[in-house]
């Protein structure tokens, strides 16, 4: 895109003085503004960045910022404590273990149901339509006690399968819902032309459309990861805190209400859990901020 | 490590085969039957999906219904009584009233900030940079930026050295500054908590905030200013109108989001000194004193409050989609 400019070249237009004077102040101002705002939003993570590497000793007697006047003093010993002690290492694993069939799912499943209701009318889809809409952004909480009871009784509470079915279901409809907006926009004549051609539905959907619907998947799944990985309610509610199955966020919990444990090491394991969503926001920035858009109001 | 590696191994292969399969076997399924076979296969492909939904969502939904007219262990009926107690319990009553604060207070704080940011980004070059500082703590998980904020309200006696960062900062600034327990003291902990949602949630309203302001027609405010308004002027008069449709989403999905506030709170206070909400309330009645009707009574009502929110703020995303 290119950029116009702003003001008419200087040549053309003569500035009075007390203009400039105005409008360079308003510069001034602005940027103060911006830059502040900046500065409070950045102080939180950076003060976490650098308690993490500093040495436990330093940390009860002096705030965090000393380690700009005396350089020198940090340590990377906090992470390898919080691995191992801390049970983090494990819970890295877990969340992967959780998220990763969670997202695959909520992307897969959510786009045979969109496909179905852009591509394929049938009796009583309005109806179901409309059930799916009502339940986007249904509070979590609502369904807590029963479906734990639920786990329970299939004897599924406390391991993998109930956060990855219960993920999955909490993300559907919002899934569904965008997939389907997404797959009616696809010009008709590409669906019809597939079926004239001898594809099945499912080959149609599979290999025609959820390819041109890539960039929409690539939003969704994104959104669904990062959720996940950030989530804590769902995990301990239907996983508890065991440390085989607790997920980073739940551990880390765990370690700011078991107190004694140092600053050092929860900062530490804040910053690992951390490392994911970060990466995936920079890298896939563009399809995080669309998923995040789009989903501004699930779950 | 083993059996973790295990269910990774299960969870990515068997899904998406499973999905694959799926298809295949309907089709087989379909083809089979006399009957209306377009129909039967749209609801085939709807199954996975509508089992999902009713056993996580629809399901649980009218039996934590049927469950908040129940006693503590579902076992005797007790009418409205949960209900009664929500709107009459002091302790549940304070409840109420600080959620209430962050219903009013947190957006208040990510709309303005993000309508602030979204205006003002637009005019400086380094956009892309600071935007990305402002939104990363939407990427981030509510436990990691209470971790965070923490170390931002530690606390130490007055005359220990302030470890704090903000104590520290407002010691260096302000003479005679008495340092305070910000996450203890219930004069101000609540609007601790509220500013750290706000940090964490002023991201995603900058957002949709900044792509409204960007969609205003530049030829719009050249003639505003042409014509000789100043910059409040056309900011006032020019951009406002046309952001009041992007400002009723993110206005509603702060106010869903300060109804259903949990991790916050949860993990920074545990809900002690005066700071429960709705949704820590709920957790702690099922799952410390086990009274599940309370607890599901709360559920309700939470899901009560936000409903005429959600209803409006579907209606907002219309209108801004149409916008």
């Amino acid at each position: 895109m290119s950029v116009l400019p702003r003001t008419l070249p200087r040549e053309q237009v003569s500035i009075p003085r007390g203009f400039a004077v105005r409008h360079s102040l308003r510069r001034f101002a602005l940027h103060a503004v911006v830059l502040a705002i900046c500065a409070v939003w950045l102080v939180p993570t950076i003060s976490l960045l650098v308690t993490s590497v500093r040495p436990a000793a330093l940390l009860l007697s002096s705030g965090w910022w000393h380690i700009f006047s005396s350089p020198g003093q940090f340590t990377l010993s906090n992470f390898g404590r919080v691995l191992e002690a801390g049970q983090l290492g494990h819970s890295f694993v877990n969340s992967l273990v959780i998220v990763v069939p969670v997202t695959i799912a909520t992307v897969l499943i959510g786009a045979v149901a969109g496909y179905a209701f852009a591509w394929m009318p049938f009796p009583g889809e309005a109806f179901v339509l409309v059930l799916l809409v009502a339940l986007l952004g249904l509070p979590v909480q609502v369904t807590l006690v029963p479906v734990l009871q639920m786990f329970s009784a299939l004897h599924l509470a406390g391991r993998f399968p109930a956060a990855w079915i219960a993920y999955t279901g909490y993300m559907l409809p919002f899934a569904v819902y965008l997939m389907r907006s997404f797959f009616k926009k696809i010009p008709k004549e590409i669906i019809e032309a597939a079926h004239v051609d001898g594809a099945s539905p499912a080959t149609t959907c599979l290999r025609i459309a959820m390819p041109i619907a890539a960039p929409a998947l690539a939003s969704l799944a994104t959104l669904v990861f990062v959720w996940t990985w950030n989530d804590l309610l769902v995990s301990l509610v239907y996983l508890g805190s065991g440390p085989a199955v607790a997920p980073m966020p739940v551990t880390i919990a765990n370690l700011i209400g078991s107190q004694g444990q140092g600053q050092e090491l929860l900062a530490a394991g804040a910053v690992l859990s951390l490392v994911m969503p970060v990466a995936v926001f920079f890298a896939l920035q563009r399809y995080f901020v669309r998923g995040i858009v789009a989903g501004a109001v699930k779950g | 490590m083993s059996r973790q590696a295990l269910d990774l191994a299960l969870g990515t292969t068997i899904i998406p085969l499973g999905v694959v399969a799926y298809l295949v076997a309907s089709e087989g399924a379909v083809g089979r039957y006399r009957v209306d076979r377009p129909t039967l296969r749209a609801w085939l492909w709807l199954a996975p999906t509508l089992v999902l939904i009713g056993g996580v969502l629809v399901y649980p939904l009218l039996k934590t219904i049927y469950l908040s007219v129940k006693g503590p262990d579902s076992e005797k009926f007790v009418g409205t009584d949960n209900y009664k107690a929500i709107f009459t319990d002091p302790s549940l009553l304070s409840v109420l009233k600080v959620n209430l604060l962050w219903i009013v207070l947190f957006p208040l704080g990510a709309v303005l900030l993000g309508l602030v940011t979204a205006v003002l980004l637009d005019r400086v070059r380094y956009e892309r940079i600071a935007k990305a500082i402002i939104t990363v703590p939407t990427a981030i998980s509510f436990v990691a930026g209470s971790v965070m904020w923490r170390l931002i309200y530690t606390y130490n006696a007055p005359g220990t050295p302030q470890i704090g960062t903000l104590n520290a900062f407002l010691n260096t600034v302000l003479p005679g500054f008495v340092p305070k327990a910000w996450l203890i003291d219930s004069r101000f902990n609540n609007y601790a908590l509220i500013f750290v949602g706000v940090w964490m949630g002023t991201g995603l309203a900058t957002l949709i905030l900044s792509a409204a302001v960007k969609a205003v027609p530049k030829e719009l405010v050249e003639a505003a200013r042409i014509d000789g308004a100043n910059e409040w002027h056309v900011f006032r008069r020019v951009m406002l109108p046309e952001l009041v449709p992007a400002l009723a989403v993110v206005t509603t999905t702060a106010v869903i989001a300060a109804i259903k506030v949990f991790d916050i709170v949860y993990v920074m206070t545990g809900g002690n000194y005066n700071t429960d909400v709705i949704a820590t309330r709920m957790y702690s009645e099922q799952f410390a004193y086990q009274n599940t009707g309370l607890a599901c009574a709360i559920a309700i009502v939470l899901l009560l409050a936000a409903t005429p929110v959600l209803l409006a703020n579907r209606g907002a995303m219309r209108r801004e989609a149409a916008a």
